[in-house]
């Protein structure tokens, strides 16, 4: 039955950076490889902060796999790297480079389109040597079976595909770990959100004083986003800026705020008005789901030939002021690679996973993912209790000179550096808005300039998007329209607004018989399926079909 | 083993709004019109290049026209990533009707050694007369399947089989088969289709090759004229044409039958006897 389809050694769902480090560790092994991406284009679909880093303690970086990749796929190297805390227009800044350099070989500001594409390219050229081969616009959109064990994939536009081992690189939403049982969407308090702006600015070293081959990157905390805990940040690319901020998820649906709303708030404040000046040239608003490692990354990500890497084993370390997703996808696939290939020269392909696993945990890059010291932290720091009494005493005046005190002698600035404190920082209201806005009151001065900058309306940034709307097919369906079940989205969607009617949710009066009931209504042409909606609502929520939906020319 | 196959093509006026351009007596005026590929060709184009994807082997274009008509099997070039093209161009063929042409594009044929399959599309544009396929055909004496939407090459067997519309009608399909050398008619409901990764990745192969070759589409082009085919010139051209065209008449546009009237949607009482005109058609269900 299952036997007349195609196969092929290896099968690699997504072309990020975790998929197509897999393909190319692959083809090196010389293993058939057929690398399918729904996307237009490589890159199409994909959506970063952007910073990819290469560190020191990896087994992989992406230029060791890809020789090239710095000069050709990447922005700007990040030289300098600071942390501005912020309260109204009190800012403190501290210079957080010696945390960024850290174990860090290089990081780079990346545009996904053009890196995704570029690694592309590279990888059909090396797969297609093995007799596989890179395909875009194809969506893998569940597992193929025989007889209760995964055998390969199913796609919606070419006939099912077996495979000895399946590589899931199929991103934050990926359809291949849920068909697999191995991830959920459930808990708000394990994701972010992201939204960004790409900005252009043909002048990028004049704004900031920077040589070609330099960078800068700012992230923002502080008291600029209506209490929702989160930060910003801000990038300088080759001739453009990718400014946003990461919210978490729990928060932004308590808070019932609006994620464009708070990414004007950073775009708008008196701070950038020193690098944005007075043209505004917004060219691309875009939104992304992230994992939160070190609750979600799965540490046993693998069902029979199925390994799971990158998002799709929410393998995204975003803790503090350190946010690190693309390295490690691109070392879980390079390994997931290798211990295929062993397991094959050993005659046993089916212990790859198993391989896999063992290779995530003694290179070191799980307890990157999910590390011991926020384990042991996080039951007294993330008690509400313990969060109340720290935040009161922040704020007493007793906190406040303590504060003054630790900067006097550089404390605070070094606490921040250290990698050590970020790995144990409590997801809670402290770190991201208490504790910011007690030092930029005490130690801040003011910001003398003053905004003058407009950002598109919600409105406009949608209109601005390319889509290939699959009309009558669409890929959400609300399970449940009540606005207790799915009102959330609403808000949380980053292309829906309450009280906005062009976006993906709304909230409708409908009368029957003289009553009157508040429902969620849902239109998903201007989806920018970061998946969102699939955790804060009931949803069915699937991918499009191939080349169809949301297309990012940034990303 | 590898299937050869020749697509046969014709440069049309580009009949599209903004491109074409009438006189006032409503002819057309050839030399404001540019000249494209005819549209329903491009099925034949794609029923050749699914041929090559999945079979391997060689596509070839061939039209009959002026010189300038290279353009148009550049294009053809383009889109099925052809490998060669053959122009037949002589003033001598100028002002051939179907027959005409057909025995000169079967000459070609001939010429070039008669192919696994010719596909052609589904009558021109200008003429829209379908006579020219089924002519060649007959002329080259091939079995020949029209209305073709989907088909299928057998290399061992050497055989074709196709499905096809009967009568035209969509909701009608049969299946038939021939031996190769065959004729295909491609209709506009044509559809490739690539479900395996292979014919996917061999597409992809076939279009990086050829994106170079488009460029340069001149070294893969031959042109005949009549002393190359040996056609003697009364049978060709508007000598070897029995059609006679009497007249052309323009067809006049019907005159509007419905008045329109303007209501203000401000205008409460306009629109109400909008609402009120309506209001029996709603009642009606659909």
């Amino acid at each position: 039955m299952t036997d007349e389809y195609e196969h092929y050694e290896a099968v690699v769902v997504g072309a990020g950076p975790g998929g197509a480090a897999a393909a190319a560790k692959l083809a090196d092994e010389g293993i058939e490889t057929l690398v399918v991406e729904r996307g237009v284009d490589a890159g199409a679909k994909n959506v970063s902060g952007g910073l990819i880093y290469a560190e020191e303690s990896a087994p992989y970086t992406i230029d060791d796999l890809f020789p090239g990749f710095r000069e050709e796929a990447a922005e700007r190297p990040i030289t300098e790297y600071y942390i501005q805390n912020i309260a109204g227009e009190m800012v403190k800044e501290y210079d957080l480079t010696s945390l960024h350099e850290h174990d860090t070989e290089w990081s780079d500001a990346v545009l996904r389109r053009r890196m995704d594409s570029w690694l592309a390219d590279r990888v059909h050229e090396c797969t297609r040597e093995t007799g596989g081969g890179l395909l875009t616009g194809i969506r893998a959109n569940g597992l193929l079976r025989e007889d209760g064990e995964i055998v390969g994939v199913t796609c919606d536009e070419i006939d099912p595909i077996r495979a000895d081992l399946i590589v899931a690189a199929d991103g934050v939403n990926s359809e291949l770990a849920r068909d697999a049982g191995l991830m959920d969407w459930e808990e708000p308090e394990e994701w972010f959100q992201g939204v960004k702006a790409t900005v252009d600015m043909p002048d990028v070293d004049d704004r900031f004083g920077i040589g070609p081959e330099e960078g800068v990157a700012h992230l923002f905390s502080g008291d600029l986003f209506e209490g929702v805990r989160g930060g910003g940040f801000l990038y300088t690319n080759t001739d453009s800026l990718s400014i946003g901020a990461v919210f978490h998820l729990d928060s932004l649906v308590e808070e019932q705020a609006e994620p464009h709303e708070l990414l004007d708030a950073l775009l708008t404040h008196p701070l950038l008005a020193q690098w944005l000046g007075e043209e505004y040239n917004e060219v691309e608003y875009s939104a992304k789901l992230v994992p939160d490692s070190k609750k979600v990354a799965h540490t046993s990500p693998h069902e029979g030939r199925l390994v799971l890497v990158g998002d799709a084993a929410g393998q995204m370390q975003a803790q503090g002021p350190i946010i690190k997703g693309m390295n490690h996808a691109v070392t879980a696939g390079a390994l997931a690679a290798e211990a295929f290939a062993t397991a094959k020269r050993r005659d046993n392909p089916g212990s790859a996973g198993e391989r896999y696993e063992r290779k995530l945990k003694e290179s070191g890059t799980m307890s990157k993912l999910r590390p011991k010291r926020y384990e042991r932290m996080r039951p007294v720091g993330e008690r509400e209790g313990t969060t109340d009494a720290v935040d009161r005493l922040l704020a007493s005046p007793v906190g406040r000179i303590g504060i003054k005190a630790m900067d006097t002698v550089g404390l605070v600035e070094r606490l921040y550096s250290s990698p050590f404190m970020s790995m144990s920082i409590p997801d809670t209201q402290t770190p991201y808005v208490t504790l910011p806005a007690i030092i930029a009151e005490e130690l801040g001065s003011p910001v003398r300039d003053r905004s003058t900058i407009d950002p598109p309306s919600l409105e406009e940034r949608i209109g601005d998007l390319t889509y290939d709307t699959d009309v009558g097919n669409p890929h959400i369906r609300l399970r449940d329209d009540s606005v207790e079940a799915s009102g959330a989205a609403v808000s949380a969607c980053p292309v829906s607004a309450t009280g906005f009617g062009g976006g993906c949710y709304r909230e409708e009066t409908i009368q029957t018989n003289g009553t009157t009931k508040q429902v969620v209504s849902l239109d998903t042409q201007p989806c920018v399926e970061c998946g969102t909606c699939a955790v804060v609502a009931d949803t069915e929520w699937e991918h499009p079909r191939g080349d169809k939906g949301v297309e990012f020319k940034q990303g | 083993m590898s299937i050869h196959s020749i697509v046969l093509t014709k440069g049309v006026p580009d009949f599209r709004e903004g491109q074409v351009s009438f006189d006032e007596d409503g002819h057309l005026e050839r030399g404001k019109t540019p000249t494209v590929m005819n549209p329903n060709d491009e099925h034949a184009l794609h029923a050749a290049l699914q041929t090559k994807v999945r079979h391997g082997g060689r596509v070839s274009v061939m039209s009959m026209g002026p010189p300038g008509y290279g353009d148009v099997l550049k294009e053809a070039m383009k889109s099925v990533y052809a490998d060669d093209l053959y122009l037949l161009s002589d003033r001598e063929l100028a002002a051939s009707d179907t027959w005409a042409t057909a025995i000169t594009l079967a000459t070609g044929l001939e010429k070039l050694g008669v192919p696994d399959l010719v596909f052609a599309g589904f009558k021109t544009a200008d003429g829209e007369t379908g006579h020219t396929g089924p002519q060649t055909c007959w002329a080259l004496d091939l079995p020949m399947i029209t209305h073709v939407i989907s088909l299928d090459v057998d290399e061992e067997e050497r055989t074709v089989r196709a499905q096809r519309l009967v009568e035209g009608d969509v909701e009608e399909v049969e299946t038939v088969e021939t031996e190769l050398p065959a004729f295909v008619v491609a209709d506009p409901e044509f559809e490739a289709s690539y479900r395996t990764a292979g014919e996917q990745l061999a597409l992809k192969d076939l279009h990086e090759q050829t994106t170079e070759r488009a460029r340069e589409h001149e070294q893969h082009l031959t042109t005949w004229d009549h002393a190359d085919l040996n056609l003697d010139p009364d049978y060709i051209g508007l000598d070897g044409s029995p059609t006679i065209v009497s007249s052309v008449d323009p067809i006049p546009k019907p005159p509007a039958e419905r008045e329109a009237t303007m209501v203000d949607p401000t205008d409460e009482r306009g629109m109400s006897e909008v609402f009120e005109e309506m209001q029996p058609l709603a009642a009606g269900g659909d």
